[in-house]
């Protein structure tokens, strides 16, 4: 029998299977041999009426089963998450270049797809805005700006010796999970539906799936085992591909699936949003930054989506790791003639921080010092000072701060002053490339900004045998959120791991889920499983400690054995003999996350129930003939709290870190002047490879004691803080284009283009007023 | 004449007839044998997710054994974009196919899960895949070798590192005994086909609207191209493959040139390289890369282990595509091709078979049978740069190759082949006219600057500006002059400085310079 360790590197749960390849996705699932496949049609205008769409020739192209389109949804002709704007097909006007207009029903994926491309869409086109500057011109904002924090703010502005303005172009960025979207509908009795979906998000397909089809929730079960790679592109995103092929069942009374291809998946779903961040900061000669005034433009595409809950995390980020007493921030929804864009790791937050950290960099580039100077000078107290608790520009006290400790570990541990003295020294003699060191913090909320979706529930059954059959609401896209859950379950039960069985996600088991989003899933559902197990270990020890003449309170379960005293009997036959009692083995755990609270109108509360840090360490190197940059070393330190599998924690942290090394590098999302994608595919949409990791890469976990909020044994959340940790690659490009001019004030993604083009600008002899 | 397809898959013969030439290995895995292992990431041969081994003999096992070869050569391809009668006569590996007979994982798996490798799990197969190749081929222990073993395979989730450490955890390890018996086992089945090379082995399917002919001799190609002239030439498909899986376009008839024995090639004499139409890049850089050392990162950054594996040097010449990365440097070598119409031969320069974009100096019924490369002579140089956003595995938004001769720091002669800066791969034959007579010492001079912008007006596109292309063609110009000047490749900041023989397909370099 395994030991169950809890707190230790155990191997991702379907490890084995990964390497065999017989871990199931989607695609990759028994399909019945009647089953169809379906293909878009999408729009090739950004902005038009639909003046005919003519699908004759998709259905005389072999193998065509049917056609769907808006006509044939007898529900709402919706897939959006929140503000009902997203039509399933467009419905007489598209709204961006990839819109989805209709479906082919196909005996084969290629039938299906051969066939789409024969439909005749007319079009009137109308003007369409495309960028945050047309949008911004036109005012075309998907709602009024929202406004947080001081409302005096030029006054306070005024006051300071220096004034800083400026402004930062960040790109999007798509979010490449390697298993595209995909959803399988297979046709239950009397109109009932069960679907196999990549989603982070089951129970909102299930409601989507529902709507469409006019149907009641409990008509339409939705299942997900695993995703390959969810990032947050699967938190809405999931909803049109489960609707389209919902709906096909219900036209042709057969299983169908749709399985986005690359080019359909890049030109279809939102990806992460570009914002443009102008400021204006005022500080003083030691700079401390006494007031600050944020102003965020986001391309939101054509619809909402998520996105006022992702421009809510950018403003609540904004500030990052500093105590600044007057902050205002201003956020503009920009309504784009582009894909709507979605959730990405991060949510807002890596966007708002990257201003921040652009601001502390250029801050401390006027006043020629070490950046590092005016970080530590502002940042919010560790929660061990005396002036613990400051407040956020929302109201939130920081009681549990742990910057200031982790960044003086770091700065020792990554020998920053030495290395940044040294890189100095070479480029002052540099010839064709010049070298740079940043460091940036991360202050990331945990808890979704929206209270109400901090709840998760588990399912728990214990068998005779003495195996156990987990399940809650969570879902697992590769995070090793079932690993970790397992570890719970088992650790809370006193048994190996191997005797609990996780069972994929499904709303039929636990109902009225949240998406596994906001790096949440460990704190939640882990913490429901742990509440289910709580009731059926009390259940079981009330039942047999009387029969062993103890009492339940003492009844220990350890070793895979139940303990009475020094008597033990198996976990097994204590289950045998509490179903012989009649003693139920099935339960449910629920979980809330208390003292939270955030109000929208006043703008003001505590919407996170802790705070995650970390902190890096980038060094890198550009050709200054070329533009062309490496990230030669990377020194992360991060806080998981009492990290429940440090080798889980350390995989998110890196490959978070990577992930955002592509966001502000190579990662270029290219529209063309219509508003097509041109990036559409990975020939020409460009994720990190393998040799764009830096060269030496340290990645430490900090060890704080645990969290100071009561979470799962004292964890804290990993799945979206580690990405900001590449923001030290910013401030690294920075610093070694720094002295060839005025300060760069780059703008990303740090294209070798981009790179090349800022160097020449800066080197230009400058112009005489 | 034969017209079934008939390969090993995990160890079983498979004798494959009625199915559509165009299927890919790829879609005929998942949809025909339910061997879901093997992912669809892109289709196009970019990701890596469908990355499986294939295998072929490698000359006279003898031979070869004596010099501590082993006697097949295997290599990580992309099923995507592999078409299924291209495989006849193989051997091919899935993902289900590494475990040993009682279920043990092999040592590649093993490695993976150890290193935590392995999170979403979608990329994984093809990570396994490519890493199995890397271990039957000989793993150094060096993380270039790595880098450049996984150069095609995206992962999204680990950041590579975990990837990494498994790799470099199985430097120098011997396979188990059960996976020694069935590399065995393959390699009996492979010396039973490869023997195999009179016309009867030619391959010829004739479906009811889909052709595909795979001769095995330059004769029976000559007679085959005269006698459908409209046929498409595919070779390792890397180009082709696409024209099926994302443009879905109907191609009636193909004749693979993949097996024709004269093709695969590579001579060397005292001036020229001659270089057979279908030398994949990666047996073509190892026989080269002692001849033309300056073309050392570009070939490294050519594709990925998997393009390359597959692709061919004339293929990437014949398709004649602006941003081939191929052209520029065999422009700057001045290189001829050679073309074949029913065994008539005529050698046209590369610089005159670029005519326009999509269209070369080749006629129906020709095809291209070799490349002819001269030799660098005395006080010859060659330099090659390659601008893309990522290093590896990406298209050039610049190439410029450069070959020069100087004299006491003074250039003597110039020739400059670029990509990315017109409709087709182009000298930039004012510019190379100004810097004749340059000291190398001395910087770039104006006339050769607007010279360039005389030669070229390039495009803007999702791969770069025409202004960045403009301006980092001029810097390569400069970074080339310093380089000469210096006499070194020294500046670069991609990892290898100059190549060394990729120990990874040690193989192929001895079958090439034996040939």
């Amino acid at each position: 029998m395994r030991e169950n360790r809890l707190f230790a590197s155990d191997r991702h749960d379907s490890a084995v299977l990964y390497v065999t390849g017989q871990a199931k996705f989607t695609d990759d699932l028994p399909f019945p041999a009647d089953g169809l496949h379906i293909a878009l049609g999408l729009s090739d205008k950004a902005h038009a009426l639909i003046t005919g769409c003519d699908v004759t020739a998709c259905l005389a192209s072999p193998g065509v089963v049917t056609v769907l389109t808006a006509a044939d949804i007898p529900g709402v002709n919706d897939a959006s998450p929140v503000a009902g704007d997203d039509p399933v097909f467009a419905d007489g006007k598209v709204e961006y270049h990839g819109q989805a207009i209709f479906a082919v029903v196909a005996e084969s994926a290629k039938a299906a797809r051969m066939a789409v491309q024969k439909a005749i869409v007319s079009y009137e086109e109308l003007p369409a805005c495309l960028t945050i500057d047309d949008a911004l011109r036109e005012n075309h904002l998907l709602e009024a700006p929202y406004t947080i924090g001081c409302e005096d703010i030029d006054a306070k502005l005024r006051q300071a010796p220096h004034l800083l303005t400026g402004q930062i172009d960040i790109g999007g960025q798509e979010h490449f999970y390697l298993e595209g979207q995909a959803a399988m509908a297979l046709p239950g009795e009397a109109g009932d539906l069960v679907l196999r979906v990549s989603s982070q998000h089951p129970t909102e397909v299930q409601h989507k799936v529902a709507r469409a089809l006019g149907l009641a929730y409990h008509a339409v079960t939705v299942e997900v085992r695993r995703m390959g790679g969810g990032f947050g592109g699967k938190e809405s995103q999931g909803n049109l591909p489960a609707i389209v092929a919902a709906l096909a069942v219900k036209k042709t009374g057969r299983p169908a699936k749709l399985i986005y291809d690359r080019d359909e998946d890049m030109r279809v779903t939102g990806k992460r949003h570009d914002l443009r961040i102008s400021y204006r900061v005022g500080y003083d000669d030691t700079g401390r930054i006494l007031a600050m005034d944020v102003d965020q433009a986001l391309r939101c595409g054509m619809s909402f989506d998520l996105s006022q809950a992702i421009a809510e995390r950018a403003m609540l980020h904004a500030e990052n790791c500093y105590f600044i007493e007057d902050v205002r921030v201003t956020s503009r929804l920009c309504k784009t003639h582009t894909p709507s864009n979605t959730a990405f790791r991060g949510f807002g937050g890596p966007q708002g921080m990257l201003g921040m950290e652009r601001i502390i960099d250029e801050v401390a580039a006027h006043l020629r010092v070490d950046p590092m100077q005016v970080r530590q000078r502002n940042y919010y107290a560790d929660h061990d000072e005396p002036e613990a608790g400051q407040h956020t520009p929302y109201g939130q006290p920081v009681k549990d701060g742990l910057i200031r400790a982790m960044t003086k570990d770091l700065l020792a541990s990554s020998d920053y002053y030495a290395r940044r003295k040294e890189i100095e020294a070479f480029n002052r003699t540099a010839t064709w490339c010049r070298k740079g060191i940043g460091f940036s913090p991360v202050k990331f909320g945990i808890s979704f900004n929206k209270t109400f979706l901090n709840q998760a529930g588990a399912l728990l059954h214990i068998y005779t045998d003495g195996s156990v059959h987990l399940n809650h609401g969570g879902t697992e896209m590769g995070q090793g959120l079932y690993t970790k859950v397992r570890q719970i379950c088992a650790h809370a039960f006193g048994i190996s791991d191997d005797m609990v069985k996780i069972t994929a996600t499904t709303t039929g088991k636990v109902p009225n889920t949240s998406a596994t989003a906001a790096s949440s899933g460990t704190d939640l559902n882990g913490m429901a499983t742990a509440n289910a197990a709580e009731t059926l270990k009390g259940r079981m020890a009330e039942y047999l400690a009387p029969l062993y003449q103890s009492d339940p309170a003492s009844v220990r379960f350890h070793e895979g054995k139940l303990w009475f005293g020094d008597t033990a009997i198996s976990f097994a036959e204590a289950a045998m003999q509490c179903w012989q009692g009649r003693v139920s083995l099935s339960a449910t755990g629920f979980y809330a996350t208390p003292d939270i609270h955030w109000d929208r109108e006043a703008k003001q509360g505590s919407p996170f129930y802790y705070f995650a840090y970390g902190a890096a360490v980038t060094e890198v190197v550009v050709d200054l003939l070329t533009g062309e940059s490496r990230v030669e070393r990377a020194d992360i330190l991060h806080d998981a709290g009492a990290s429940l599998n440090p080798a889980i924690d350390l995989g998110q942290i890196e490959g978070g870190y990577i992930q955002g090394l592509g966001w502000l590098t190579t990662e270029e999302v290219v529209y063309s002047a219509d508003g097509r994608l041109l990036t559409h595919a990975p020939s020409t949409y460009k994720i990190p490879a393998c040799s764009d990791r830096p060269k030496q890469i340290h990645v430490a976990l900090y060890d704080s004691g645990g969290n100071l909020s009561d979470t799962i044994h004292k964890s804290k959340a990993v799945g979206e803080p580690p990405f900001m940790l590449a923001i030290s690659i910013y401030g690294a490009m920075s610093h070694a284009l720094d002295g060839l001019g005025e300060y760069p004030q780059l703008n990303t993604p740090m294209t070798a283009e981009n790179l090349l083009m800022t160097a020449n600008r800066l080197r230009a002899p400058r112009k005489s007023n | 004449m034969r017209t079934n397809i008939s390969f090993f898959l995990n160890g079983v013969e498979q004798i494959v007839s009625d199915v559509r030439p165009d299927t890919t290995l790829l879609n005929w895995l998942r949809l025909e044998k339910s061997l879901s292992g093997t992912k669809e990431g892109c289709a196009e041969g970019d990701c890596g997710a469908c990355t499986v081994v294939v295998a072929e003999a490698n000359g006279n096992s003898q031979k070869h054994l004596a010099k501590g070869v082993r006697p097949i050569k295997a290599k990580a391809v992309n099923a995507c974009i592999l078409f299924l009668p291209m495989l006849d006569g193989l051997s091919v590996t899935t993902v289900e196919g590494l475990a040993g007979p009682n279920g043990e994982l092999h040592p590649v798996q093993e490695a993976i899960i150890t290193h935590h490798g392995a999170q979403c799990g979608f990329c994984t197969p093809g990570f396994v895949m490519s890493l199995y190749a890397g271990f039957l081929n000989g793993l150094d222990g060096s993380e270039q070798q790595i880098n450049h073993l996984f150069a095609g395979n995206l992962c999204r989730c680990t950041g590579y590192g975990p990837l990494v450490k498994a790799a470099l955890s199985l430097a120098h390890q011997t396979p188990p005994d059960w996976a020694n018996a069935r590399l065995e086992a393959e390699w009996l089945y492979l010396q039973s086909v490869s023997a195999a090379t009179d016309p009867k082995y030619d391959l010829a399917i004739e479906g009811p609207d889909q052709a595909f002919y795979a001769p095995t001799s330059l004769s029976a190609l000559e007679h085959l191209s005269c006698a459908y002239p409209d046929a498409t030439f595919v070779a390792g498909a890397t180009d082709i493959g696409l024209w099926v899986t994302k443009q879905h376009r109907q191609i009636n008839r193909f004749i693979a040139i993949g097996r024709v024995v004269e093709l695969k090639e590579i001579s060397k004499t005292e001036t020229q390289i001659l270089i057979g139409a279908v030398v994949s890049h990666s047996d073509a850089m190892l026989a080269l890369a002692d001849v033309y050392p300056g073309l050392a990162e570009v070939w490294l950054r050519f594709g990925s282990m998997q393009v390359r594996n597959s692709g061919t040097v004339g293929g990437n010449i014949a398709n004649g595509s602006p941003i081939g990365d191929m052209s520029p440097c065999l422009l700057a070598l001045n290189a001829e091709v050679t073309l074949n119409k029913g065994g008539k031969r005529r050698q046209v320069p590369l610089k005159d078979f670029f005519v326009a974009y999509g269209k070369q100096d080749r006629q129906k019924e020709e095809f291209l049978e070799n490349l002819i490369l001269p030799r660098l002579g005395k006080a010859e140089h060659l330099y090659a740069y390659k601008i893309s956003k990522r290093f590896d595995q990406d298209i050039s938004a610049v190439l410029m190759a450069a070959w020069l001769k100087h004299d006491q720091g003074k250039i003597k002669e110039l020739r400059l082949g670029f990509g990315g800066m017109a409709a087709i791969p182009s000298r930039a034959l004012r510019t190379e006219e100004a810097l004749i007579g340059h000291d190398l010492n001395q910087p770039l001079p104006t006339e050769a600057i607007s010279a360039l912008a005389q030669d070229f007006q390039p495009i803007t596109d999702m791969r770069a500006s025409s202004e960045y292309r403009m301006a980092v063609a001029e810097n390569l110009l400069r970074k080339m002059l310093f380089e000469a000047a210096a006499d070194d490749h020294g500046m670069r900041l991609y990892s290898s400085p100059l190549i060394k023989p990729d120990p990874l397909a040690s193989a192929a370099l001895i079958e090439a310079s034996d040939a």
